[in-house]
């Protein structure tokens, strides 16, 4: 048999048992971005979002109906990544990969693979809940497609290396509740940076996450606060930023090998 | 071809503890060998760095003329391990483990599939293949790490302690099935805590201990150095003390329970004669069973005395020279190893 295959059998393998680990604990992964987004549309895009008007030409609702689509896709890609990864060195499985002929590329594809396979599917699921509560059109299929895959991968990354230095469990929630909410709930989920101050719309511009919302609100209503290249630009950059410090950690065995 | 083949392997430990010192050992294919050594004697570090599951601070280690360093795909699709300790998801099945681990070595599923269902039957698993594997019992675990560890069809099997905790049943069944696996072409090195194991399965056998191989072997030759052997005798009536017989050393366990240990070119007769002389009446006689435990003590005992010999002396400074490369390379202690 010769590597390719043997490397394409492994990865599947991978994919697999990441796919299957989040499924069968789907009361825990997949239901309740389900219920916490219904409430985001009851609250925000319902009751407050009638009172709010239009924002940008479109109702409150259609606004923010892309922001939490992809807050949800953030969230899911990371977290499927950091729990299962660091899961994995816990329970010291993780050591069935490493005693086995896989290079350690794979090894991160296949992880990053699963986070995306998460995200994407809360991504379909959110989506359905929003339709229940609005009407969204797709402006660009390809725009909602790539930002989509790409902030779903570079937030499965930033999930890998989290749990490669995980050492406690406290580990893994400290980034998302620190970092990632206030990153995303300042990204514009909810408004346009068009409404703050000059000050705070120039802060606001240093967050990576304001260009990928911008992007799949583009996407999707047609719409963004920032250039959509410059949206693609940053969210490579941190793809190819982030994958070349996953590998590097792999290949040293941080946290994996003593 | 040699199933490994390891020269001056080093391995020191953020903090500058050197659990190896240049070890160089060799494991002939087909073997069944035992590696064996008190806790904390490197053993598991051994057996982390064939593997891949520790990094090496200096040396060579071939597995069947692949070097794990610089053909580490060959290297590790020669190696099955059984790891000491228990290392797969709790929450998958035993055939999704056996399975996946099967697929992370490039077996297709199909293949996986049927070699699931042969290894799991063999070892009484299969009626329990679709159970959570936290609801499998200690011996379960351990039986399904070994099937774990077969499925890709190693040619190197590695077992660390793989009888730990396991009942006498089931260590023999597990002991039966592995020595077929052996039969069958495959080298196994075994590490065992249960020396009368590696005593009965092992051809060959190599002690290690304080990051040094102190003998390796032949089983039969490591034995033949043994030339004291230990009688058990059970006494028809009790005594108040222990017989006094020339050479032979003579210890009273309890009133009826005698133990004797006689040099190996003291004629039987004679002791028994002698016994008989002194009133003592033998209902029966067994071996003391554990003639390796008792020559691994020894071993491990003029080890410890030999400390300023030469052997410890090159092996202390090949340790001084590569913590020296260590700290050089830019570890400093308590940082993550490389």
């Amino acid at each position: 048999m010769n590597r390719l295959l043997r490397n394409r059998v492994a990865f599947e393998t991978l994919l697999r048992k990441e796919i299957r680990r989040f499924t069968r604990i789907w009361v825990q992964t997949l239901l309740p971005p389900a219920v916490t987004m219904t409430l985001y549309f009851v609250i925000f895009g319902n009751l407050i979002g009638s009172r709010v008007g239009e924002m940008g030409g479109y109702s409150y609702m259609q606004y923010i109906a892309p922001g939490i689509i992809m807050m949800s896709v953030i969230n899911n890609a990371y977290a499927n990544v950091v729990s299962s990864f660091f899961g994995a060195k816990f329970q010291h499985h993780i050591e069935e990969l490493l005693v086995a002929p896989i290079p350690n590329v794979l090894i991160l594809a296949g992880y990053v693979a699963g986070g995306m396979a998460r995200g994407l599917l809360v991504g379909i699921i959110v989506t359905g809940v929003a339709l229940f509560f609005t009407r969204l059109s797709v402006a660009s299929v390809w725009v909602t497609l790539s930002t989509v895959i790409l902030t779903s991968t570079l937030f499965s990354l930033g999930g890998f290396i989290n749990a490669v230095f995980a050492k406690k469990f406290d580990d893994i929630s400290i980034v998302p509740t620190f970092i990632l909410t206030p990153l995303t709930y300042l990204g514009g989920v909810f408004y346009s940076i068009d409404l703050l101050p000059k000050f705070w719309q120039t802060v606001s511009l240093a967050n990576p996450v304001l260009y990928m919302v911008n992007a799949f609100r583009f996407g999707i209503l047609g719409e963004s606060d920032v250039p959509i290249g410059l949206s693609y630009l940053v969210i490579c950059g941190f793809i190819v930023l982030l994958t070349a410090i996953s590998l590097t950690l792999l290949n040293r065995g941080t946290g994996i090998r003593s | 071809m040699n199933a490994l083949e390891i020269h001056g392997l080093t391995k020191v430990y953020p903090g500058g503890v050197a659990a190896l010192k240049g070890i160089d050992l060799t494991v002939r294919e087909g073997e069944f060998f035992a590696l064996l050594g008190p806790n904390g004697a490197g053993k598991s570090t051994t057996i982390g760095i064939i593997t891949s599951l520790t990094s090496k601070t200096a040396g060579s280690v071939q597995v069947f003329g692949d070097d794990i360093d610089r053909n580490f795909e060959a290297a590790k699709r020669h190696i099955g391990l059984v790891p000491q300790e228990i290392n797969f998801s709790q929450f998958e099945t035993p055939l999704d483990i056996v399975v996946n681990q099967a697929g992370f070595y490039g077996v297709p599923r199909r293949i996986a599939l049927d070699r699931a269902e042969e290894y799991l039957t063999r070892l009484s698993l299969w009626d329990k293949r679709n159970s959570p594997a936290r609801a499998l019992s200690g011996g379960m675990k351990r039986r399904l790490m070994i099937a774990r560890a077969l499925l890709h069809e190693p040619r190197l099997l590695i077992l660390d302690e793989p009888t730990a905790g396991v009942d006498i049943e089931l260590r023999r069944s597990t002991w039966e099935f592995i020595t077929d696996v052996n039969k069958a072409g495959r080298t196994i090195i075994l590490t065992t805590h249960y020396l009368e194991e590696a005593e009965s399965l092992c051809r060959d056998v190599a002690i290690i201990d304080k990051g040094q191989i102190i003998a390796n072997t032949s089983m039969r030759a490591l034995l033949e150095q043994l030339n004291i052997e230990s009688f058990i005798l059970d006494l028809a009536r009790p005594l108040s003390a222990a017989p006094n017989i020339p050479y032979v050393e003579c210890q009273l366990n309890d009133p009826l329970c005698l133990e004797i240990r006689v040099d190996k070119s003291q004629n039987l007769n004679d002791v028994f004669d002698s016994l008989t002389g002194q009133g003592v009446e033998i209902m029966s006689l067994r071996n003391k069973s554990n003639r390796l435990e008792e020559l691994f003590l020894r071993i491990l005992k003029e080890g410890a005395q030999a400390g300023g010999s030469a052997t410890a002396k090159a092996a202390a400074e090949a340790t001084a020279k590569a913590s020296a490369q260590y700290a050089r390379a830019g570890h400093g202690s308590g940082e993550a190893s490389p």
